[in-house]
């Protein structure tokens, strides 16, 4: 292990020194640079920032272990954390590029000239920003403590301290080349591993092709017939079939993560950091395109994870493997306590199947299919360090984002917006960065003493963008009449209907024991999940907006002038401050 | 130049409205409501319905994005009102 402890040592420290050194090149002198980088960021670069920006621990860690263990039911996040590029590039991007402002809150202010709304989207994406956060935070600390065997809150105090550094000092433009970087460091750590396993398993190079091909073990059977049939002979369902819930819940799942991926202020307001409209419409371009280079990996990565977990196990069928010969990942992670065995039929054997009586792997946490993966496929330890640098990237990219968002909603929108409205530039500077330590220290904090609802994060904040944000904006570009009563009452509305929904399920703010389901089932709405809930949400702003707006009136006609204006590209200028 | 604004508009949201449907037809429609009947047909090791859901809609939705921003410069130009 003295080899492995070397290399991950230097790959982190190595990527971090790297970091720091961007950050120092692209330090911020102006509100301008430290809230959109200047606004002169290429299409090119934004697309890799928000690639970074957007990939959180989720997407690296967690999303191909779910893959790999829902099959099918997986396509809900590789669908909906895609084609949600769709909607901001067609949607929401470019005129909200167009109309030049540094935050979406600031954007909501504008177009329905009301300090309720702004007031209204502060909070949405502080709440949504901080349990996103935390899930960052946390990852930081396992990555830490699984790799270079230092403690939780250590590995957590010097996450802190990377991120403080280059996101105070260099702000939007500070986090941008970093983002950059870290994407570059993720993009390699996450496509080398698979493209040794797929070589392995298949014989063909691209994890994409691999996870169509036949077996490279003489038998000339397809990879993905394989797993279906090793998985079914266990009781498991079926791999390429496996549904979530049934269909109308996948649908709505789908929705949900869409438009919340459209929605949410962190992504957005990449966009702003753009020269023109045009510029905003190829980022999301590129967005996707570096996006899509880890996604197409991530269900070859679950598919592939999953078949070398099953043959280790059980190398042919009723040949299991005796616990005393399992191999040296097996027992590194189960001091981890993330993968369990209990010998319950007392046979010396690991038996896997899905009847809960037998099956003795009683624990195999999801999470760790990614970071293990590696090690299953016995390959390099280089291999392994770089998958802790990734995970680390990943991690700190996307928290340095959310800090951002956090810090420019309350200095911007709600200090010099609301509050202090005569504050100068420099002081604007300074309110800003003092906000993002804050920011910093309460994340640490919700990170080393997570609260009961960390677990709902997704729920919640993929809830609140889909049901609050993403309609309010595409009905203020979309509809020149909407006014500024209805798109709160819709907004309001949409929120209240998915949080009485996700609390109903998992507890007035995920409090065990708190939820009120009274005489309804769980998933009563058409057998909908909490998480897919934000697309009813959705549905619910909308009608209620457009009830309003027939009731209450049109928006003012200088509001409408200002929409029209926004639909036209023209002569862009800089993201400006009033 | 109004007018100019009306059809520049009506010319965007009908681009739009194509690029949607598109993007609603190869996720929700091929990958999750004709998921079944598409599974019979394989592309090599793919069942195609389960292609489409983890593969094909997102390779899909990179070209409608870059689809439509050309088209989106292309009327740009026309209406003269790059910046």
């Amino acid at each position: 292990m003295e080899e492995l402890q070397l290399y991950t040592y230097i790959a982190v420290f190595g990527t971090f020194a790297l970091y720091f050194a961007i950050a120092w090149w692209a330090r911020a002198g102006s509100t301008s640079d430290f809230y959109v980088a200047g606004g002169g960021i290429t299409p090119l670069q934004n697309g890799m920032a928000i690639g970074a920006d957007w990939m959180s621990a989720a997407s690296f860690i967690s999303m191909a272990g779910m893959i790999a263990f829902m099959g099918y039911g997986g396509s809900v996040f590789l669908m909906g954390w895609t084609g949600g590029y769709v909607l901001l590039a067609l949607l929401l991007a470019p005129y909200m590029r167009k109309h030049g402002k540094f935050t979406v809150p600031e954007f909501i202010f504008d177009r329905y000239y009301s300090k309720a709304a702004r007031v209204v989207a502060v909070a949405c994406l502080i709440i949504a920003s901080l349990t996103y956060i935390i899930g960052q935070m946390k990852g930081v600390g396992v990555a830490f403590s699984r790799f270079l065997e230092v403690d939780y809150a250590l590995g957590l105090y010097i996450g802190m301290f990377v991120v403080w550094v280059y996101a105070v000092l260099g702000g939007m433009k500070g986090i941008t080349y970093t983002q950059i970087a870290q994407y570059v460091v993720m993009i390699f750590a996450y496509t080398i591993p698979a493209v040794f396993i797929s070589l392995q398993l298949t014989g063909n190079p691209i994890p994409q092709l691999g996870l169509g091909s036949t077996l490279a073990d003489g038998s000339g059977m397809y990879l993905l017939d394989k797993l279906d049939l090793v998985v079914t002979d266990l009781g498991f369902k079926e791999y390429t079939t496996a549904n979530l819930g049934g269909t109308v819940n996948m649908f709505a799942y789908t929705i949900s993560l869409m438009i919340g991926t459209a929605g949410l202020p962190h992504v957005i307001m990449r966009f702003f950091t753009v020269p023109s409209v045009q510029a905003a419409r190829a980022s999301a371009g590129y967005a996707l395109v570096c996006i899509a280079l880890l996604y197409t990996v991530a269900p070859a990565v679950g598919a592939m994870a999953r078949l070398n977990l099953m043959n280790t196990i059980e190398p042919a069928a009723g040949q299991n493997l005796e616990y005393a010969e399992r191999p040296q990942w097996f027992k590194d992670w189960e001091k981890t306590g993330l993968l369990k065995y209990e010998d319950k039929n007392g046979d010396g054997k690991i038996q896997y199947t899905a009847d809960a009586a037998t099956n003795e792997m009683v624990k195999v946490d999801r999470d760790i299919m990614v970071l293990a993966n590696p090690a299953i496929a016995n390959l390099p330890n280089w291999v392994i360090a770089l998958v802790a640098a990734g995970g680390l990237a990943a991690a700190l990219s996307t928290a340095a984002g959310l800090l951002l968002a956090i810090s420019s909603s309350i200095s911007h929108d709600l200090m010099k917006g609301i509050l202090t409205p005569d504050m100068s530039e420099k002081n604007e500077l300074l309110a800003g960065r003092v906000v993002m330590t804050i920011a910093i220290i309460v994340s640490g904090y919700l990170g080393l003493n997570p609260p009961g609802f960390a677990a709902g994060t997704v729920a919640l904040a993929f809830g609140l963008a889909a049901s609050s944000i993403f309609p309010a904006l595409m009905m203020g570009i979309f509809s020149k009449k909407m006014s500024g009563k209805a798109a709160v009452a819709g907004m309001v509305s949409g929120i209240g209907v998915t949080m009485l929904y996700v609390f109903q399920h998992k507890g007035i703010m995920f409090i065990p024991g708190t939820s009120f389901l009274g005489g309804m089932g769980k998933d009563w709405f058409f057998g909908i999940s909490p998480n897919a809930f934000g697309s009813v949400g959705a549905l619910v702003n909308f009608a209620v907006a457009f009830a309003v707006l027939k009731v209450t009136g049109p928006a003012p006609a200088h509001i409408q002038e200002m929409v029209e204006h926004m639909r036209i590209p023209g002569t862009v200028s800089a993201a400006h401050d009033h | 130049m109004e007018e100019n604004k009306e059809t520049y508009w009506s010319e965007n949201l009908r681009l739009i409205f194509i690029c949607l449907a598109i993007w609603f037809v190869v996720s929700f429609g091929l990958g999750l409501l004709l998921v079944e009947p598409l599974n019979a047909i394989r592309l090599g090791g793919y069942k195609l319905g389960f292609w489409f859901a983890q593969q094909g809609s997102i390779y899909c939705f990179l070209g409608l994005i870059f689809w439509y921003g050309a088209k989106m410069n292309k009327l740009d130009k026309k209406y003269h009102s790059e910046g």
